[in-house]
């Protein structure tokens, strides 16, 4: 057999593990293909149907900011109260009119406080809100090290009284009934 | 020691407290940031004559009443019947904002229940409702001389909320 013989017959052996591979490897990539369709498909729901995306974009973000009055674990982006259906045309109206998105929050927040954003803004009202949870965390952190400290301080073992020792030796002695008494 | 075990006890004392204290609030009644402002400006038309138009302006130099209202909404019927009283007593001019709704729904709704409002105006897309921050009808503000909302209430008029806070504020806007 010659040289190129050989080398053909590797290759034909080469085209048929890859075919036997890809055979092996088809049933995964359709599955995966499965788990993704549904990412493709919302994907494609997700496409504004208004006229210009950017716009349609900044108006889903202001609603998501803003809490729905009326169902008030709800954002107006989520609900579908009509105060929220209003409110989101007002933001498309204001969005149309040229307005920033500062300008269109501020519109809200004047007309219904800032109990509308779900990010509240610092202020003295709501300073314990926002440095609550580092207050609670550096509380923690000084009882644990109190604690760590306070451990380490202790003697290994508790000394003894010398009155308790001599019980210790007579006990030790064999000499218990004189200690019950 | 003892003074110790007492701090938990002491934290969960206070963290009752404060749900207890939590159990007697609502938490649908938002405070408006509309308090002390000037009343938002509207020019609408009449409920009962739609060529006249009404807004705050017409009724500068007075102490009045807005209630807002819809022949759709369901607890406008329970204070309707105080409001009636309110309206029939003249003590503050009442105008009504008909939020949302049908005029003719309207005018039929205040034909059968009776109609408490000095003027009714007609609020068809809820645009000066925004304005006015509201939210949940009825809702019903009180404006001083000045033009300014002096308080507000959201939900039903009460009669406790008539005796010890509305008409006592009224009375005392009316005399500055």
């Amino acid at each position: 057999m010659s040289a190129a013989g050989r080398s053909q017959g590797s290759a034909a052996a080469n085209a048929a593990s890859v075919r036997a591979v890809a055979k092996r490897l088809m049933p995964l990539l359709l599955v995966v293909a499965i788990a993704l369709s549904p990412i493709v498909l919302l994907a494609a729901e997700a496409v504004p149907t208004d006229k210009d995306p950017v716009a349609s974009a900044r108006a889903v973000a202001i609603a998501d900011k803003l809490r729905c009055l009326v169902c008030q674990n709800q954002t107006i982006l989520e609900s579908n109260a009509e105060l929220a259906q209003d409110l989101r045309t007002q933001i498309k109206q204001q969005i149309a009119a040229g307005k920033s998105d500062k300008e269109i929050i501020d519109y809200m927040v004047a007309r219904y406080g800032d109990f509308v954003l779900y990010q509240p803004p610092v202020k003295t009202t709501t300073i314990l809100l926002w440095a609550g949870p580092a207050l609670l965390v550096g509380i923690g952190f000084l009882v644990l090290a109190r604690t760590v400290r306070l451990r380490r301080t202790q003697p290994e073992e508790p000394a003894l009284t010398a009155e308790e020792h001599e019980r210790v030796e007579r006990l030790l002695r064999g000499d218990g009934a004189k200690d019950a008494s | 020691m003892a003074k110790k075990l007492l701090i938990p006890l002491v934290v969960f004392v206070a963290l009752v407290g404060f749900l207890f204290a939590g159990l007697f609030r609502d938490p649908r009644e938002v405070p408006s940031p509309l308090i002390g402002k000037p009343a938002p400006a509207f020019t609408l038309a009449q409920l009962h004559d739609p060529a006249k138009t009404l807004g705050p302006t017409d009724l500068k130099g007075q102490v009045w009443l807005l209630n807002v209202w819809a022949s759709w909404c369901v607890s406008c019927r329970d204070e309707h019947p105080l409001l009636v009283e309110l309206g029939r007593a003249k003590i503050v001019p009442i105008v009504g904002l008909n939020y949302k709704d049908e005029p003719a729904a309207g005018l039929k709704w205040l034909a059968q229940n009776g109609d408490p409002y000095s003027v009714s105006v007609v609020d068809r897309d809820g645009r000066v409702g925004i304005d006015w921050g509201v939210y949940g009808v009825p809702e019903t503000f009180i404006v001083d001389k000045a033009g300014a909302i002096r308080y507000k209430q959201i939900g039903p008029i009460t009669v406790e909320a008539l005796q010890t806070k509305i008409l006592p504020l009224v009375r005392e806007l009316q005399k500055s």
